[in-house]
């Protein structure tokens, strides 16, 4: 069982060892996500330069860029699920691996294979099989708070129905339900928003909010510009490098908006590309 | 189908009996990994590791010198794994997609493995033709003696290896069934799902070597694949599919294994290849899976297609009535009806029998007659109808003169919660055309 206690982000009466990050003095020293210098490549070509953010504890951050602009790289390399070249990354002060169990990961939903022959509450139980541990059966407490995760993003009636006969929003709540059932304080969302009807939307966002007002930290891959002022009290804005990210109301702006997808990267797209095929200029 | 039957009498429990088992073991060894590589679209795979494992043989056998089984399975498991590795490798550092990596990997294992394999022909019996076709018959005549029974060597070979793949299978359950649903999770979760792969890759090659001296590498894949493509068919539950793909695997060497007695003298020809025929059972499962599988089977999905048009007609049946009434005609023929539904004989006769049933109409003569309980349920039908009229043209802005179509497929999708919510938007009672929207009857 993870202890999920939260850091106190606010209280300000930390002991002053604790109070500068092991990342440095630029870092924030309590913040639930810290990235230093982090590169990311695939296949040499890199993706993602010189990544240096910290997100604060509590916060609902969305994460925005154009297609391509790496922001599904970004959570997956602080999973290390992509192989990240140079950098560090910290999970409430510890490196992933020994801090894996406050992480919950939402990927893309058309990640797996929806035909797979499980149920929805087959789905969300796997959110607990890190904490079972290998060789151990699914016991009767996982699969009660399975369902109880599954009630809270209101699809308690269809836990028995097999997953390809759940539609597009019920599987993405699904997935939102197993990352619950985590128990986690930060959470990884790849676009929880793509291709749901409205009401989903709606029910994911009241999660969120629920999720922050527990403490906890979300930070979400998102793409609809409308939305970012009204969802996210924290925004991190890439196109392959980190254009700007802070508060919402101080980043979100016309300037760095034109940055993030003006298309003003060709020499970092260009150079990257050479990097690839391995020949100098 | 006397010769049938005389063929069968030459059945004999010492020898069939050991061909069967063997058989059963070799279904069932497959079936289950087999499940996974279905599961995870690798089926591919399945062939792969069947030829690339003949290098790991080879060099076994160059090893030891022996055939003995043990450094074989060591060989093959180890070649096993390999494959998944390099068929991995080429599709990333090739940039080829996973199938042309695997047709690279494992022509290439097999050709090195052929070259190893005529190298030790000289000094010894390493048949490649016994190691693609397999040789199930001879099974019982190459026996070992165990607490004093005379037992084929292959059974318990295949005995072990096929609770070996149930152990794993149960013990590993839970992480097999993440690691190949969802790896990315998996790996977030610290369950490493690559290792998880390796493992299963293992798990083949090994039930592959096991299976060659009864079915051959080119029949263990039918054996592999085929049995876990059928229980998929049939099941929507991850332990059911590996239950069933069990029980296919060894109904089908049951099967195949009678059949290769009994079907062939019908023709006029002595008994067939044992190993062929558990294929083909198999074969003959899956495409019974895919046609009267209880929910994708294509029966049962024409099934459910022609009950739904059934039940469309009958509730357009009772609006008629329905409408009938309101225009002062009690009753209506069954032939006028039968030519505005636009339906043939035998549907009809369906769509009323059926009605009579749920007691919702009566025969009248030639005439067809609403009963209360029917009149309920058209009332209900004509006021979904004529409450999405009204909705579509007054909330939606579509045309009054084109709403009755879509009224027409709508009213049979709305129940009394939805049409509650209609009525909200309709609060005149009546429709575009007019018509007024009868009140909600009780019970449908």
């Amino acid at each position: 069982m993870s202890e999920s206690k939260a850091p106190a982000a606010t209280s300000g009466q930390a002991a002053t060892s604790a109070n500068v990050s092991p990342l440095g003095s630029e870092h924030l020293p309590d913040a639930a996500l810290s990235i230093h210098d982090m590169t990311v490549a695939y296949h040499r070509k890199p993706v993602l330069w010189d990544v240096d953010i910290d997100v604060p504890a509590g916060k609902l951050c969305g994460i925005i860029g154009p297609n391509g602009a790496g922001k599904s790289t970004l959570i997956k390399a602080v999973m290390n699920l992509v192989p990240r070249v140079s950098g560090k990354v910290l999970i409430f002060g510890k490196p992933y691996e020994q801090n894996r169990h406050r992480v919950g990961y939402v990927p893309q939903r058309e990640s797996v294979d929806w035909d797979f022959p499980v149920s929805a509450l087959d789905v969300v139980c796997m959110g607990c099989y890190g904490r079972i541990g290998w060789l151990k059966p699914v016991s009767q407490k996982y699969r009660k708070l399975a369902m109880e995760a599954l009630e809270r993003v209101g699809l308690a009636d269809l836990a028995k129905r097999q997953i390809s006969q759940l539609s597009g929003g019920q599987q993405q709540r699904t997935f939102l339900a197993r990352a619950l059932v985590q128990n986690a304080d930060l959470y990884l969302m790849d676009e929880p928003f793509a291709a749901v009807d409205a009401a989903t939307e709606r029910a994911i966002v009241e999660v969120l909010r629920e999720l922050r007002a527990n403490g906890k930290t979300v930070l979400v891959v998102h793409h609809d510009l409308q939305t970012v002022q009204e969802y996210f009290d924290h925004v991190i804005m890439i196109n392959m490098r980190i254009v700007a990210h802070g508060a919402t109301e101080q980043v979100f702006t016309p300037e760095n908006l034109q940055k993030t997808y003006g298309g003003k990267l060709t020499l970092l797209a260009e150079a990257a590309h050479a990097l690839a095929a391995g020949k100098r200029k | 189908m006397s010769r049938m039957l005389e063929a069968l009498s030459t059945w004999e429990w010492s020898l069939d009996g050991w061909i069967v088992l063997a058989g059963v073991l070799c279904g069932v060894a497959a079936a289950l990994p087999g499940c996974f590589l279905v599961l995870r679209r690798m089926s591919l795979m399945g062939d792969a590791i069947s030829h690339a494992v003949l290098p790991g043989l080879a060099a076994a056998f160059f090893l030891t010198g022996s055939r003995a089984s043990l450094p074989m399975f060591i060989g093959a498991a180890v070649v096993g794994v390999l494959t998944a590795v390099f068929v991995e490798w080429v599709s990333r550092f090739g940039k080829v997609d996973e199938g042309a990596s695997m047709g690279v990997v494992f022509t290439t294992l097999f050709a090195l493995g052929l070259v190893m394999i005529v190298q030790a022909a000289d000094s010894v019996d390493l048949d490649p033709g016994c190691v693609l076709y397999g040789a199930i018959e001879l099974t019982p005549l190459d026996t070992v003696s165990i607490a004093g029974l005379d037992i084929p060597r292959v059974v318990p070979i295949l005995g072990a290896v096929t609770l070996i793949n149930i152990v794993f299978i149960v013990l590993f359950y839970k992480e097999l069934k993440i690691s190949s649903f969802d790896p990315a999770l998996a790996t977030s979760l610290g369950i490493n799902a690559r290792l998880m792969n390796y493992l299963l890759m293992g798990m083949v090659a090994v039930t592959v070597v096991a299976s060659f001296e009864s079915v051959g590498n080119i029949l263990v894949v039918a054996m592999l694949v085929v049995p876990g493509a059928a229980a998929h068919m049939l099941t929507d539950r991850l332990w059911v599919m590996l239950l069933l793909a069990g029980i296919i695997g060894a109904a089908s060497a049951i099967l195949g294994h009678i059949s290769a007695i009994a079907i062939p003298p019908l023709f006029g020809y002595q008994s067939t290849n044992t190993a062929g025929m558990m294929a083909l059972c198999a074969g003959a499962i899956l495409a019974l899976a895919v046609l009267f599988g209880p929910r994708y089977g294509l029966v049962s999905r024409a099934i459910n297609k022609w009950r739904l048009s059934m039940s469309i007609a009958s509730d357009d049946l009772l609006a008629l009535l329905a409408r009938g009434e309101e225009n002062g005609y009690a009753s209506l023929p069954t032939a006028r009806l039968q030519s505005q539904l636009r339906l043939r004989a035998f549907s009809m006769r369906s769509v009323v029998r059926r009605l009579i049933a749920l007691k919702s109409i009566i025969p009248l003569g030639t005439d067809l007659q609403l009963t209360e309980k029917g009149r309920g349920s058209a009332k209900n039908l004509l006021r979904s109808h004529r409450l999405w009229e009204s909705y579509l043209s007054d909330q939606m802005g579509v045309r009054p003169d084109h709403v009755h179509a879509s009224a027409e497929r709508l009213e049979h999708v709305t129940d009394q919660q939805m049409r509650e919510e209609l009525a909200q938007s309709a609060p005149d009672g009546t429709d575009p055309h007019g018509h007024r929207v009868p009140e909600e009857s009780e019970g449908e």
